[in-house]
């Protein structure tokens, strides 16, 4: 025997050959690639799914808050209006005919509704509809988007104009023929003109404009720039509204909170002005960004479920097949076993040898999986107006599900190869 | 227990081993006895007939011995080393390996033992073909939990021993039938087990490379390791300094070397 004492004979904590299984696995799948491939697609589609979804959802969560319902809504602010301005929810031709027969807000309900506001609360009351308009240097007409709006109006939406100004003191209470426009407006009726103080003739009249807006930007490639301004008590608020009758009614609090008591406020006196008794429903609507989103909200859901149901798919089928593929494995490899065995390999020395193989297995397909879904979501990006944005946590959660698939796969394979009899391991050929 | 026992051949060794095996049950035996098996029992039920293999073997082996179990086919010999290798557990009787009782230990007792006191060296070298020469080495150190470096270090002078240090980066299947049965040979003595249990070393060697395996394995016994080595073959049993027979799961003969071999006609081997 030769000099080197020999080791205590029970060392209690046996080192486990992780990195040599992880070796092993990684030298499997190089050696048989498409086969490999194969017993990965079930794991690599669950993943690729799973993170095109998060991407996907998460892109448009943000799209919507922050683009598209943040540029229609102001901040703190909420509507009094007749109908939701968004309503993709609910399109039941009943509800439809429900919001139908509300009535209008009307012009008198303004002064009441603006006399209980704390004297902190901003409001504007807006008149809108679609009218044709031309210049003498576009002769084709368009239709543009007019908004008729009281003093407070461009404050609440924090509009400023890039050329021009705004209204005056005089023009908001006497009317007159200013109007400011969007971006859009100017580009198309002064094309390489200054518009300051030029004529834009809207439904046969000629109104000036004394202001530009900057650019609002856009929304599911719809623009928010195409647009005229004009004072309430502007002759064009006829032609948008029916008489005494306005769309809106914005109001602004200063904080969060005190919006959702102004809100109960509101509520209370447009239910009185209308008569309705305490078991009548509002006839008239109070929208907030969350309400707004409400719908998106809806889709969201669906998407979540298509988002959870098909990466689990995959990964029910990948486990499956991973587990086939481990149970071969094991019955190629019984004699390796039972080698191991015979050098003194314990039952869960053999047992973790091949869930870390399973698993390695798995997390490469996970991590191709999340490769894939990465091009995937990118791929929609480029070719929709949809945004898309890989989520960090969806990347960590999709390699840890590839793992726990894998392992969950293994444990039947490695505890039938952990069980295996030494000497009937070795017999085998 | 028979009746050569008591020739005058080896007479001290006699009693000594002969105490060994029949002092009180669940006595300890000395530590000069690396294996003592008193009555041990294994029994196979197949398909309700039932194989006795083993029907009481008593042996006691002595640490630093030689010894070659022999026997015809079905006479047990293979179960026996099963048992002796800790790859199996009796139905009945005791098994004492340096000093302690593995007749009754779990599985993974057992493999801890199989780690620490055993070093297997088989027919079909059964080495693992993906591994190198060194990692096969290595493998007994993983599952004792030596650390990577010392493991390397300790794999490298195993096979340095068996004269393969130039060869050790090669898979076994870029290796001689004699290079991988020395790599098996260096597998099974990196541990420093108590026994090297050797199953038909040369069972799948051509008589050249065979005589170099047995040279490797007297080497090893003269420098002091114990060798058990099972085999049917009496010319490779005629290296041992030891003949152990079994006979329908009995020991029909222990001689100390000479007599079993000159009664087959033999001439033992020089030492």
């Amino acid at each position: 025997m030769s000099g080197i004492p020999r080791p205590p004979y029970c060392s209690a904590k046996v080192h486990v050959p992780f990195l040599e299984a992880v070796r092993l696995a990684l030298q499997t799948i190089w050696v048989q690639k498409l086969k490999s491939f194969f017993t990965l697609l079930g794991v690599m589609i669950g993943v690729t799914f799973l993170i095109a979804v998060v991407s996907i959802v998460g892109g448009m969560n943000r799209y919507m808050s922050d683009e598209l319902v943040g540029k229609i809504m102001a901040i703190n602010s909420f509507e009094l209006r007749q109908r939701p301005s968004i309503n993709i929810g609910d399109n039941s031709d009943e509800h439809r005919r429900e919001l139908r027969r509300r009535p209008p807000i009307k012009e008198e309900d303004v002064p009441a509704v603006a006399a209980i506001l704390p004297a902190d609360v901003r409001w504007a009351a807006v008149g809108l509809g679609s009218l044709p308009a031309e210049s003498r240097y576009q002769l084709k007409p368009k239709s543009v988007r007019v908004f008729t709006v009281t003093n407070d109006y461009f404050d609440i939406k924090r509009m400023s104009p890039v050329k021009g100004r705004l209204f005056s003191q005089q023009e908001y209470t006497h009317g007159g023929n200013s109007i400011v426009i969007g971006q859009d407006v100017a580009t198309y009726y002064f094309a390489g003109l200054e518009p300051i103080g030029r004529e834009l003739i809207v439904k046969g009249l000629p109104y000036v404009v004394v202001g530009v807006m900057e650019p609002q930007g856009s929304a599911f490639g719809q623009s928010f720039d195409q647009f005229i301004i004009a004072p309430h008590t502007s002759p064009l608020n006829r032609l948008v509204n029916l008489h005494g009758v306005i769309n809106t009614m914005i109001i602004q609090s200063p904080s969060a909170t005190g919006m959702t008591a102004t809100m109960e406020n509101v509520r209370e006196v447009m239910r009185i002005r209308r008569h309705l008794r305490p078991n009548q429903k509002d006839n008239f609507e109070l929208q907030t960004s969350e309400s707004a989103l409400a719908f998106w909200t809806k889709i969201k859901g669906y998407l979540v479920m298509a988002g959870v149901a098909l990466p689990a798919i995959g990964l029910i089928v990948g486990a499956i097949v991973i587990m086939n593929i481990m149970l071969v494995a094991v019955a190629e490899r019984t004699r390796e076993i039972g080698i191991r065995k015979a050098l003194g390999a314990k039952r869960r020395d053999i047992m973790s040898q091949f869930l870390v193989e399973s698993a390695t297995l798995s997390t490469v397909g996970a991590a191709l999986g999340v490769a894939t879904g990465f091009a995937f979501a990118k791929l929609i990006a480029a070719l929709s107006p949809l945004p898309a944005a890989v989520e960090l946590w969806s990347v960590v959660v999709g390699i840890s599900i590839g793992a726990g698939v894998g392992i969950i796969a293994g444990v039947y394979p490695a505890s039938r190869a952990s069980r295996l009899d030494p000497i009937d391991a070795l017999r085998q050929e | 227990m028979s009746n050569q026992l008591d020739t005058l051949e080896a007479p001290l060794g006699v009693t000594a081993e002969r105490q060994a095996v029949i002092s009180a049950q669940g006595a300890a035996p000395d530590k000069d006895w690396v294996i003592v098996t008193r009555g041990i029992k294994r029994e196979y039920d197949m398909g309700g007939e039932v194989v006795r293999a083993l029907r009481g073997v008593d042996v006691a082996i002595q640490r630093n011995e030689y010894v070659a179990i022999m026997g015809p086919s079905g006479s047990g010999k293979s179960t026996f080393m099963n048992v002796i290798g800790c790859l199996d557990t009796p139905n009945a009787g005791e098994y004492w390996l340096n000093g302690l009782q593995v007749s009754k230990m779990s599985d993974d007792a057992l493999a801890r033992v199989r780690n620490k006191e055993i070093g297997f060296v088989f027919q079909t070298f059964n080495l693992l073909p993906r591994a190198t020469a060194l990692h096969n080495v290595e493998l007994p150190l993983v599952y004792a939990g030596v650390g990577a470096e010392e493991r390397k270090r300790r794999a490298k002078e195993a096979l340095e021993r068996v004269q393969l240090g130039a060869r050790m980066d090669h898979r076994p299947n870029e290796l001689s039938g004699g290079q991988r049965q020395r790599v098996a040979i260096a597998r099974a003595l990196v541990n420093n087990p108590s026994i090297l249990l050797a199953d038909e070393p040369t069972g799948n060697l051509d008589s050249t490379t065979s005589e170099e395996i047995m040279r490797v394995f007297e080497n090893l016994a003269d420098q002091g390791q114990t060798v058990i080595m099972v085999t049917h073959e009496p010319d490779i049993a005629a290296h041992a300094r030891r003949i152990v027979v079994l006979r329908d799961g009995l020991v029909s003969s222990d001689d100390r070397r000479s007599s079993f071999i000159e009664k087959l006609g033999i001439p033992a081997p020089v030492l």
